[in-house]
């Protein structure tokens, strides 16, 4: 029987009521995330999730639980707005807030900002503004009201994109007519490993052990299975009421893992939906008192790593005789395909091994219904000569900026040399 | 336990006119907040119309044995987060039972400055960024950090989200709303880049309003981190080493400053501030000497040193001020522990009624 661990350290609420409330997340059980758990032995007994305000349970807890709700439109027009970036890393968010006096409805109607670019590796300490463009809006999930989460990406003063921006550049692609004549959607499935906290092991995993192999974990419901679904369970209808097009969720192969699917969106959403729904993910994880790693290969060995399938499609590939198209895009995409495998995400060739569904990161192979491969071509899609093609070589820490991105510029924008073309179809076993 | 939460959620206005008010005060350390309740038989909304009242001087150090009456004189009111409907929390300084200001009221004097009409003419705005430390109760330790160890390097820490990055949000997200509520002029909160520290913003707030605004903040901030079982700091080092500070940062403008050729006003304020560096210094905070070393995004306390979007500045100033030839600039030598009434009023003193 798996015991998941949560630290006593962590400050966290700890909700002993339900609340009628329907939006705000701290209102939720958190406590049925690891108190419903059976305790085997009581080596860390009442410790499970652990506020340290409560030694003892007191009622004054839930005056911040009513502060947290509160509900400030009856007495300002004023809303809070989360202002989100990308940090240093290329894979850290950042954020910060600020009170705007009324409510809006789009991005341009927003302040730029500017933050501490020294605090985040991304300015040196004598210049160290960097300035934030809004770009999209989504509802707050966590204050509820007209509250909300701003995606921005970040500028120096003169107005140039700082170089860890990889949305600008993305901007630039999904505004080519050619692009956007082809109407590009994205289907991306995140996935991500849940971590106990004081400890880099997963979640529900024993410390000092491994839980037994892969095989009854994929998509399965149990305590001995099936690790922080309420994470998974908050977030997803934290993205439905944030605006966030996701598309659904399951249980990965590996215990503790976890994916969900956003899409279908068009262009450059793509990317601004992924990262507002991996900012909530981490909010959540934050106040489960969990770590949320994007790790592509978490634990080495015989257990899947994480990746970020991209499914991807043009209006031609949509219409009829989209099949011809797709299988031109792939032969395109086997000629570039160093390029792309470089922007796909730090440590993927942890990953990309050959084994667990993969393909070797020095391949590039297609084929129809086959998930060892580079590129997977769904059954439907075949049998109806047109639809999507899936790329599962991005890491689950990869930016969908650049990849959505980089599939619309070498598949709509790039042409390969004729002969080049010839020998990759040859090779390809392509009948373009 | 829920007759407990219903008496505290009890709404009185169905059943009398009658409020409660909190009257605040600070106490004689000069940085603890005071306060104790008293009813009125209907709402209030005119500070003027509030009753003076008293206190035992004696027992914060304000007063001696023998003659300890204190005066309380209502300044400002905000509404009440914690009891809500028609309550109220009242802002008071404090003096002696002749009329005098005592000692330790720095509300005062202030209030003369912000009245002189050379300052009421130039309009004075104030942006306070009060960043502060949460420590765990029973150990003056920092909330998240492994007792008896540390947790890694600055860095993570920053804005950022996570569990293993982010400690006691319930509390910054709460105060956020709480001084929202409360009628507070709060402008945004981040987390530092100390795990365990936060900042909020209040402001812009216009002359004595700042110095009200940001010590009824301070007190909803200490209700709060009472309920959680948390201790608040605003001590302006709290970890001797590779560990950032708490500052109290204070942004400032005139309306010269904001109208056209803005500018060249802000730089001769500036140059009259580096004249009076040490008066300053000496008002802006016990223990700052700890916290400004010239390391962590600070400027050595002995050193006056301004400049564009120079974060090691005593005084920084914003590159969208320098573009527009007009705006605010930033003091950042002040400590999260200073008293606003003090650095505010000191500033237009400096920058408009001081003559070198």
């Amino acid at each position: 029987m798996a015991q998941i661990l949560a630290p006593s350290t962590q400050w966290q609420m700890r909700i002993s009521k339900p609340s009628t409330n329907a939006s705000p997340m701290t209102a939720k059980m958190w406590g049925s995330l690891l108190l419903k758990q059976n305790k085997k032995g009581a080596t860390r007994s009442s410790s499970k999730f652990r506020v340290l305000a409560l030694k003892s349970d007191n009622s004054t807890v839930n005056r911040i639980e009513d502060l947290l709700n509160l509900d400030v439109t009856p007495f300002t027009d004023k809303i809070i707005a989360e202002y989100i970036w990308i940090g240093g890393s290329g894979i850290d968010l950042r954020s910060k807030s600020r009170t705007i006096s009324k409510p809006v409805e789009h991005p341009s109607e927003l302040p730029k900002w500017n933050y501490d670019g020294s605090s985040t590796g991304q300015a040196p300490g004598e210049d160290s503004e960097v300035i934030l463009y809004p770009q999209a809006i989504f509802k707050d999930p966590f204050r509820g009201g007209n509250n909300i989460l701003v995606i921005c990406d970040t500028y120096t003063p003169a107005g140039e994109p700082i170089p860890t921006n990889k949305r600008a550049r993305a901007a630039e692609v999904f505004s080519d007519k050619k692009v956007t004549d082809e109407v590009p959607w994205f289907g991306i499935e995140q996935e991500y490993t849940l971590l106990q906290t004081n400890v880099k092991w997963p979640l529900g995993w024993p410390v000092g052990g491994y839980p037994g192999p892969q095989g009854p974990y994929y998509c399965a419901a149990g305590a001995d299975k099936s690790f922080g679904r309420d994470i998974s369970d908050a977030h997803y209808k934290a993205c439905l009421y944030a605006g966030i097009n996701i598309s659904g969720t399951n249980g990965e192969v590996m215990p503790g893992q976890w994916e969900y699917q956003v899409g279908p969106s068009v262009g450059i959403e793509a990317g601004d939906h992924i990262w507002c729904s991996r900012y909530i993910l981490e909010r959540i994880t934050e106040q489960a008192g969990v770590v949320l790693t994007l790790d592509p290969k978490p634990i080495e060995g015989d257990w899947n790593g994480a990746g970020c399938h991209t499914n991807y499609s043009t209006k031609s590939m949509r219409e009829d005789g989209g099949y011809e198209v797709i299988k031109k895009a792939i032969l395109n995409l086997s000629l570039r395909h160093k390029e792309h495998i470089s922007a796909y995400g730090e440590g993927n060739e942890r990953r990309l091994t050959g084994k667990h569904e993969t393909a070797s990161i020095n391949t590039f192979s297609w084929g129809v219904a086959n998930r060892g491969c580079s590129i997977r071509v769904g059954r439907e899609t075949e049998k109806q000569g047109k639809g999507y093609l899936e790329d599962r070589r991005p890491a689950s820490n990869m930016d969908p900026y650049v990849v959505t991105s980089l599939l619309a510029e070498t598949t709509v924008l790039w042409e390969p040399t004729l002969e080049a073309e010839a020998l990759a179809a040859q090779k390809l076993a392509l009948n373009v | 336990m829920s007759l407990l939460t219903d008496l505290l959620n009890l709404n009185l206005s169905a059943t009398t006119e009658k409020v409660i008010a909190e009257y605040i005060w600070i106490g004689g350390s000069g940085m603890d907040l005071r306060s104790k309740a008293r009813t009125l038989s209907g709402p209030v909304s005119d500070p003027s119309k509030l009753p003076k009242w008293n206190y035992d001087g004696s027992s914060t150090g304000q007063a001696p044995g023998e003659d300890s009456e204190v005066i309380l004189y209502p300044q400002a009111i905000f509404r009440d987060p914690f009891r809500r409907g028609n309550n109220i929390l009242v802002m008071c300084d404090t003096y002696t039972p002749a009329g005098d200001p005592i000692p330790t009221n720095k509300r005062a004097a202030a209030a003369k400055i912000f009245s002189h009409p050379d300052v009421v003419a130039e309009v004075p705005w104030y942006g306070i960024e009060q960043e502060y430390t949460l420590l765990q109760k029973d150990v003056k330790w920092p909330i998240g950090w492994p007792l008896g160890g540390f947790p890694g390097p600055q860095g993570p820490y920053y804005c950022a989200a996570g569990a293993d990055k982010a400690f006691g949000r319930d509390i910054v997200d709460s105060h956020y709303k709480a001084c929202l509520y409360a009628g507070i002029n709060i402008s945004g909160i981040n987390g530092e880049v100390m795990p365990g520290q936060w900042e909020f913003q209040v402001g812009p707030s216009v002359g004595i309003s700042a110095g009200d605004e940001l010590w009824a903040a301070r007190y909803i901030l200490e209700r709060i981190t009472e309920i959680a079982g948390v201790v608040l700091s605003f001590d302006p080092k709290p970890i001797q080493g590779d560990w950032n500070g708490a500052g109290a940062h204070t942004n400032y403008s005139t309306k010269s400053m904001r109208n056209d050729g803005g500018y060249e006003v802000i730089k001769k304020a500036i140059e009259k501030l580096g004249l009076r560096h040490k008066e300053h210094i000496s008002a802006y905070g016990e223990g700052n000497e700890r916290r400004l070393t010239g390391r962590h995004e600070t400027a050595d306390i002995n050193t006056f040193l301004w400049g564009v979007a120079n974060r090691g500045a005593s005084i920084r100033v914003g590159r969208d001020t320098e573009q527009a030839g007009k705006g605010y600039f930033e003091d950042r030598r002040p400590a999260s522990n200073m008293d606003p009434y003090v650095v505010t009023s000191m500033i237009a003193d400096t920058t408009i009624l001081w003559k070198p």
